[in-house]
């Protein structure tokens, strides 16, 4: 515990050592409010929600996330300071585990910076600020599904922009995956159980239920499945790669 | 003390290290001697715990690396090769992350960290970002953080490779200063280190020892007493292709 904590502090100060954690933020609050006001049209729907505002937060992950886990070990690899990460007395978890949760942090502060809007909506009207709480919290969980998903493909290589772009290929399918262009490709040779199952592992479906305001047990043990999976996996794939 | 028994590591059908053992006792500076790929960096990986080996066990201070993991990097300080570090930590913070990980606290963390700040001479450099330092500097980081928690073996893979001849004069007199109580593994391809550093020497090629002695021992093996010749004569018969190279 301690020393996930000592490497989590290490990780969070790396990426505000470098204009990456602002740039990430600055950008992601640029965007969120483009869409908000603009695609989402906060003001002309004239309701008091923040719909508009939490529908795109899959959208931006999808490319904002990657950006953020690409390095958390590829750099690490192609530093060459993974030999002394792991000559270190740490097990392997704590590693996966520090750095995962400082790239979630990083995300977790953009998502907390978003403030404003919700003072703004409570100004403008009497929003269900209950249903607001789950939102955030349901985007928090997407934004830590994703991560989790490129840290592991960031362990699988030592360069930042391939672990980028075949971190967004998997999390575009990892988000789709309860709509037809993904389940196309197995209707006709998959039984209906196997296709059941690859829907329901759409992070929308379940961002969704959570957003509408309703935090189902059921969406959270999803996420935490997802999250726990993946950091599994990564843990697999640097111990299976760490010397290459 | 370091018990290595029947170390291999295989890379598919390549055998990058081929059932090496020998044990370094304290007080040892062992100097490990070998051509480029001959396995040095990939043995001291496995004493470190960094690789696993594909058969034989590695023991340090009592603990099997494998099975104890833990315990055994306690003991041991590495310089990895390259003496990599993170370049966007000053040098301060970085030190302290690692005194953090190796559990020092309070004035014993104090105390340890002025004294490896001292000895490699980083006191002007501590506030500055690593990757702005120069070659030097970073190796000197790179020792830093091997010393910082005063551990009982070190491993320093080429210590003072590319340093400048004062720099190099340095180091080697800081691992003379540390070898009365401790274990040093040192790799380097550079002979006079050895004669400069070490009490013994290990000549590895192609994964295996073929010589095991102390540098003066060793030395006399050629008629003209050159360490450098003995090192030619035996590493070279095994590749005739660089041989012909040679003579070409």
């Amino acid at each position: 515990m301690r020393n996930t904590l000592i490497l989590f502090r290490r990780e969070f100060a790396s990426y505000f050592a470098t204009p990456l954690a602002l740039v990430f933020i600055v950008i992601f609050l640029a965007l969120t409010g483009l869409f908000t006001f603009f695609l989402g049209g906060f003001y002309e729907r004239g309701q008091a929600d923040l719909a508009p505002f939490f529908n795109y937060h899959p959208w931006l992950y999808l490319f904002l996330m990657p950006a953020l886990s690409m390095r958390l070990w590829a750099e690490e690899r192609k530093s060459g300071t993974i030999e002394l990460l792991m000559t270190l007395p740490i097990t392997p978890w704590q590693a996966v585990i520090g750095k995962y949760l400082a790239a979630w942090a990083v995300a977790g502060l953009a998502l907390v910076l978003t403030f404003p809007i919700w003072i703004t909506v409570n100004y403008l009207g009497n929003p269900d600020n209950g249903a607001i709480f789950a939102a955030y919290i349901g985007s928090f969980l997407v934004a830590g599904g994703l991560l989790a998903i490129g840290a592991c493909f960031s362990a699988a290589t030592r360069n930042q922009v391939i672990a980028f772009i075949v971190t967004v290929v998997a999390c575009f399918a990892f988000l789709l995956s309860g709509f037809s262009l993904v389940l196309n490709a197995f209707q006709g040779w998959a039984p209906q159980p196997v296709i059941d199952a690859v829907a329901s592992l759409s992070f929308l479906t379940h961002f969704g239920s959570i957003a509408k305001g309703v935090l189902d047990i059921r969406d959270l043990l999803y996420f935490a499945t997802v999250i726990a999976v993946w950091l599994i996996a990564t843990a697999i794939v640097l111990d299976l790669k760490k010397a290459d | 003390m370091i018990e290595i028994s029947h170390l291999s590591k295989r890379y598919g059908a390549l055998t990058a290290v081929d059932d090496v053992s020998f044990d370094v006792r304290a007080g040892e500076v062992l100097g490990f001697l070998g051509p480029n790929g001959a396995g040095k960096s990939t043995t001291m990986k496995m004493i470190t715990g960094f690789l696993a080996p594909t058969s034989g066990t590695v023991r340090v201070c009592g603990h099997d690396v494998q099975s104890a993991p833990l315990a055994a990097k306690s003991c041991m300080g590495y310089l990895p090769e390259g003496a990599p570090s993170y370049g966007e930590m000053s040098v301060r913070a970085f030190l302290e992350f690692i005194a953090d990980v190796r559990g020092l606290t309070g004035d014993r963390r104090r105390s340890r960290l002025d004294d490896v700040i001292a000895r490699l001479g980083l006191a002007s450099v501590l506030e500055q970002v690593i990757e702005t330092l120069s070659k030097g500097y970073r190796r000197r980081v790179g020792l830093a953080q091997a010393l910082v928690h005063d551990p009982l073996v070190l491993i320093l893979d080429e210590p003072t490779d590319g340093l400048d001849p004062n720099q190099k004069h340095e180091v080697r007199q800081l691992i003379s200063g540390m070898s009365k109580d401790k274990i040093i593994v040192i790799s380097t391809h550079i002979l006079e280190e050895v004669d400069a550093v070490c009490n013994r020497a290990i000549i590895i090629s192609e994964g295996r020892i073929l010589a095991d002695d102390t540098p003066k021992a060793l030395a006399r093996r050629a008629p003209s007493g050159k360490l450098e010749d003995v090192f030619r004569q035996i590493t070279l018969p095994g590749r005739p292709a660089l041989k012909e190279a040679v003579n070409a």
